[in-house]
């Protein structure tokens, strides 16, 4: 607690219409720290992840950054407080280059004038995969040519090389091989290293969560119902957790 | 070592296939390219069956025809690359000048000054397609069916039901339509204008975008709704600024000009130029190409003596064509949903 405690979320609550996602999320996120999140499908991952980043106006509770409280406005608002996102569904657009969806609302355009910069924006995208170590055929494609993996990359690179202070990844790895996969990994690991950002990652594959996470947090029905420091846990308890939750519910349900 | 040779064969026979296909899928994807060799194709058949096709008298028509539809044809592609449509720009054509007449005869207004209120009046129409469809969720099908209605009936109600004069001659007016070829310059330089706001500038990269992956633009923090609403405005005033120049070039202000006939044909210009209703894809020039074909097959016919009956039956074959050609083309595209 002495760290510098860059994201904390207080009794966040979030609901659609009759279906409640978030009852009651409290989590802090340290400097430098990356958080792993996980949890059952639908227990309200990525409804939290949207609401940290803009796209979902909280009902109840609040959400600090660098200990201010703020009430974030729109996603554009979030990003220009430094919090990016890679979303599940990757929010890349087809139709569009592999450039132009790299610096989606992040354009280079030619100051003082308001046209694209298109050499640029393909000079970094070049270098961002490169960076990552993605190969991708050509960066004038349409992202619908693309494979699932690469696809993920790109809205990877996007998000971390866009100066975030806090990154937010939403199963960065789903689509992806074992060896872009690493990649990925490897590039979480660095910018660990580098402790300039903060990162809050939702995973399902625990292993992956042990391999760079420095802390765990479990989302159950709407709430944190676990935090431990990965030194202190293992791949065996998060599973027992996860998988005795879900016994428990079905002696529940066979019992009413 | 005996399998070498076959397996090089067999890639340099890849290779070819790939530059082939690469080269019908180049042909394939710039589909204003494709419109652009029809566009020319059309113009050697009707100039080599007519040598007063390409008469300065005939180009002059050509282009005075080709002007209005056009700028409303490129308005509507910033629409239709969202995903939207807007059917009321046909009375929206007619509504600017009327409102332009208005502030020039009985609010005594400078015409310059008449003008730009006739363009504001179109903008708030936008405004309020867009504000309508965005806001309220009503589909831009609907919200601009009612506008059409809406629009020819204020038109007639506005001007007693008669058409009135354009205001006196005077450089403005000359500049504004008057002049036989002020209509083609305008067209040129909006559809330049248009051209780069759409694919060199951010507000046309967030329309694409908003029309591509609604989510993903969202999420992206793209500002959709914005994107939506000012897109509807820009494409009323588009249209709304065809029909001034229409006004001052036919010298009258026409409660019933424009309407469906006009509007239909933009759409169709539109989308035969490459832009389909489906969202995220879409070119201004193509538009203007697909004017271009559109107004020489009509213009071509005329002087051949055909009737107007034949060329509808020409532009509503080319537009299912087109379009059954554009979701083929989604198909055989890896990767591509196609609705």
């Amino acid at each position: 607690m002495t760290e510098h405690e860059v994201l904390r979320a207080e009794n966040i609550a979030k609901g659609f219409g009759s279906v409640t996602a978030l009852r009651d999320v409290s989590l802090r996120l340290e400097k430098g720290e990356v958080l792993g999140l996980i949890g059952d499908n639908g227990a309200g991952k990525s409804t939290l992840i949207k609401t940290i980043t803009g796209f979902h106006r909280p009902d109840e509770g609040r959400l600090l950054l660098d200990g201010e409280e703020t009430v974030l406005k729109s996603v554009s608002h979030a990003q220009s407080l430094g919090i990016q996102t890679v979303y599940q569904d990757l929010a890349l657009v087809d139709d569009l280059s592999v450039y132009h969806n790299m610096f989606l609302n992040a354009e280079i355009v030619r100051k003082p004038f308001p046209f694209l910069n298109g050499r640029a924006m393909k000079e970094k995208t070049r270098q961002y995969l490169a960076d990552i170590g993605v190969k991708i055929p050509s960066i004038d494609t349409e992202v619908a040519m693309l494979s699932g993996g690469q696809r993920q990359a790109i809205a990877v690179a996007r998000a971390v090389y866009s100066d975030a202070k806090i990154l937010l990844m939403d199963e960065p790895l789903a689509a992806m091989g074992a060896k872009e996969g690493a990649m990925i990994l490897d590039l979480v690991q660095r910018l660990k290293d580098e402790g300039n950002v903060s990162i809050i990652l939702i995973a399902h594959n625990y292993a992956h969560v042990f391999e760079v996470c420095d802390r765990v947090n479990v989302l159950q029905h709407g709430r944190i119902t676990y935090d431990k420091n990965t030194g202190d846990t293992s791949v065996e308890e998060l599973t027992e957790l996860m998988v005795s939750e879900y016994r428990k519910a079905r002696a529940g349900g066979e019992e009413e | 070592m005996a399998q070498t040779p076959p397996k090089n064969e067999s890639q340099v026979e890849t290779q070819k296939q790939s530059f082939g296909s690469r080269m019908v899928g180049t042909l394939l994807r710039r589909q204003e390219a494709s419109i652009f060799v029809v566009a020319i194709i059309l113009l050697v058949y009707f100039q080599a069956s007519n040598a007063a096709f390409l008469s300065q008298g005939n180009l002059r028509n050509l282009g005075q025809f080709i002007a209005a539809t056009a700028i409303i044809a490129v308005g509507l592609v910033m629409v239709m690359v969202l995903g939207e449509i807007d059917l009321s720009v046909g009375q929206t054509f007619a509504f600017a000048p009327i409102v332009m007449w208005i502030a020039y005869e009985q609010l005594l207004l400078v015409l310059p000054l008449a003008v730009i209120v006739g363009l504001l009046a179109t903008a708030a129409i936008g405004l309020v397609n867009g504000t309508i469809r965005v806001y309220f969720g009503v589909p831009s099908f609907v919200v601009t069916l009612g506008m059409f209605f809406l629009l020819s009936g204020v038109n007639v109600t506005l001007v007693g039901g008669f058409p009135k004069t354009a205001p006196e001659a005077s450089a403005i007016k000359s500049a504004l339509g008057a002049y036989p070829y002020s209509g083609i310059i305008w067209c040129v330089v909006i559809v330049a204008f248009m051209h780069i706001l759409l694919n060199h500038t951010r507000w046309g990269i967030h329309t694409f975008a908003t029309g591509g992956n609604f989510t993903g633009a969202r999420e992206s923090g793209i500002k959709v709704d914005k994107i939506r609403v000012w897109n509807f405005a820009l494409c009323s005033t588009l249209a709304g600024f065809a029909g001034i120049l229409e006004a001052m070039r036919i010298d009258s202000i026409d409660p019933l000009a424009g309407g469906a006939n006009t509007m239909f044909l933009a759409i169709s210009a539109a989308v035969i130029g490459g832009t389909p209703l489906a969202g995220g894809v879409g070119t201004i020039l193509g538009a203007f190409i697909g004017t271009l074909v559109l107004s020489v097959l009509q213009n071509g016919f005329t002087l051949q003596g055909v009737s107007a009956f034949t060329f509808n039956i020409i532009l509503g074959v080319a537009v299912l064509v087109v379009m059954v050609l554009s979701v083929y083309i989604g198909r055989i595209r890896k990767g591509r949903k196609v609705t």
